[in-house]
């Protein structure tokens, strides 16, 4: 006779690497919602073998995002997949690279920088922005239809943003841009990202070095006459901005602009009323939340956490995408309604890390949907929606190209 | 509503200012949060949701009176 099986719920068996398959390009994998409904903290295992959490719910993620007990210190985190640029067992973070240190290092280092990051400074480059966003466009329709906006507009209008602030040459752009690729994409090798990174901290540690003897109107510039940093220092801060400035914007607004076209009512709202630009963007920043694969946070002690006992060292990964989603928080949250007050939002983290740079960013984006979508009023894909090229592949989700006709 | 801001754990993301501009300010030294003034009765609202959204909890409501 055959044993019976116990009546007790079985425990769940842990989550084995953090989904990122999806069926439909907008939605974050469907088990994250499964999971979120069920259990919104639950075990995950680990590439490297480790046993963690899995949260996808909105309080708890940002529960964990705002409390000093969960420490972002590299050497404390795994990667809850694996991604080229994050060791099994990272090291600390090298000199500059604020977003893997806690405080005191990182107060000192984000200090440095948040008057740089004001609302007002950032409202101060709009003009420039919008100047960079028109030279774009004209360029694509130059080029002619069809296109890909990807490299005709949503890559090139961050990327030279972000170098004229921090006085990067954007002629040298073929080569960060290369080696920002190699390092973000999924399937590099530990030796390539590595390569990658490396490539990167000597090339902006010759730029620190070149403008400590002529200096500009510049970030690094700037940072160097402050004298708080050393070129080390200043030049990792340089890569850390130069990468965060990059693919997230860029994917924004590629992911983004697939996203309006495949929603054509809601596109049609945002012609006809371009002022509601500001409330749409922060609802594509809700509904689309390009950061997919952590953030990650380590137990610093044994802390409670959505009823489950987190102990000290465990590493807890939180998906921005499913607590974005969490209809607790958000109502029909799988719903793309411009109109809505998404605010609030986790988009941009949460917590003394919450993005730096999210005031440029609203800006960019802001700037360049609205001009996009006057400059073309007959804007459409080009190709089927299902060939259209997913980064389910990359750290950051979007697109990888975005073919379009007028 | 009285408000209070605590500059030594405020982390400059500026959704204050975003939110509510004529209450809160960002230094052009530092970019940490300033309070212009206190919260009339008429923008408690707008103060509060500046308070929930604060990634740091800088802001805070000091009483509701």
């Amino acid at each position: 006779m055959a044993k019976t099986m116990p009546t007790s719920v079985a425990p769940m068996p842990p989550v084995d690497g953090l989904p990122v398959e999806r069926s439909d390009p907008f939605d974050p994998p469907a088990v994250l919602a499964a999971l979120r409904e069920e259990r919104p903290i639950s075990r995950l295992r680990y590439p490297d073998g480790s046993q963690g959490w899995l949260v996808t719910s909105y309080p708890l993620a940002r529960a964990v995002l705002a409390d000093p007990r969960f420490s972002r210190r590299r050497e404390l985190q795994r990667a809850p997949r694996r991604i080229a640029f994050e060791e099994e067992h990272p090291g600390p973070s090298e000199p500059g690279f604020f977003i893997g240190m806690d405080p005191p290092e990182h107060t000192r280092y984000r200090r440095q920088l948040t008057a740089h990051f004001t609302v007002r400074r950032m409202r101060d480059l709009e003009d420039r922005i919008a100047r960079i966003t028109s030279e774009h466009l004209d360029a694509m329709e130059r080029h002619g239809s069809p296109a890909d906006l990807v490299a005709e507009f949503a890559l090139p209008i961050p990327s030279l943003v972000i170098c004229e602030l921090l006085g990067v040459p954007y002629t040298d752009r073929e080569k960060f841009q290369h080696d920002t690729r190699v390092l973000l994409h999924l399937e590099s090798s530990f030796q390539e990202a590595m390569g990658a990174l490396v490539s990167l901290r000597e090339y902006l540690h010759g730029l620190v070095v070149r403008k400590r003897s002529a200096p500009a109107d510049d970030l690094i510039s700037t940072l160097i006459a402050d004298g708080a940093l050393n070129d080390e220092e200043i030049a990792g801060v340089a890569v850390l901005l130069l990468i965060a400035g990059h693919e997230t914007t860029a994917n924004m607004l590629g992911l983004g602009t697939f996203a309006l076209l495949r929603h054509p009512d809601q596109l049609a709202a945002l012609r006809a009323d371009p002022a509601l630009v500001e409330n749409a963007v922060e609802e594509l920043l809700r509904y689309l939340t390009i950061v997919h694969i952590g953030p990650t946070r380590a137990a610093l002690e044994d802390v409670e956490l959505g009823g489950e006992l987190v102990r000290s060292g465990e590493v807890v990964t939180l998906s921005l995408p499913a607590a974005n989603r969490d209809p607790e928080r958000f109502d029909e949250p799988d719903e793309l309604d411009l109109r809505r007050s998404a605010t609030g939002h986790l988009a941009f983290g949460h917590g003394i890390h919450q993005c730096l740079g999210q005031q440029l960013a609203r800006i960019e984006m802001r700037t360049g949907f609205n001009q996009l979508l006057a400059r073309f009023p007959n804007l459409r894909l080009a190709v089927e929606p299902e060939d259209v090229q997913l980064r389910t592949d990359m750290a950051i989700y979007g697109v990888h190209s975005l073919p379009v006709a007028w | 509503m009285r408000i209070n801001v605590d500059r030594d754990i405020c982390c400059g993301a500026g959704m204050c200012v975003l939110t509510a501009p004529d209450i809160f300010d960002q230094s052009d030294e530092d970019g940490l949060v300033v309070l212009r003034r206190q919260p009339e009765a008429a923008e408690a609202d707008v103060a509060r949701e500046a308070t929930q959204l604060c990634p740091t909890g800088a802001i805070s409501v000091a009483d509701e009176g």
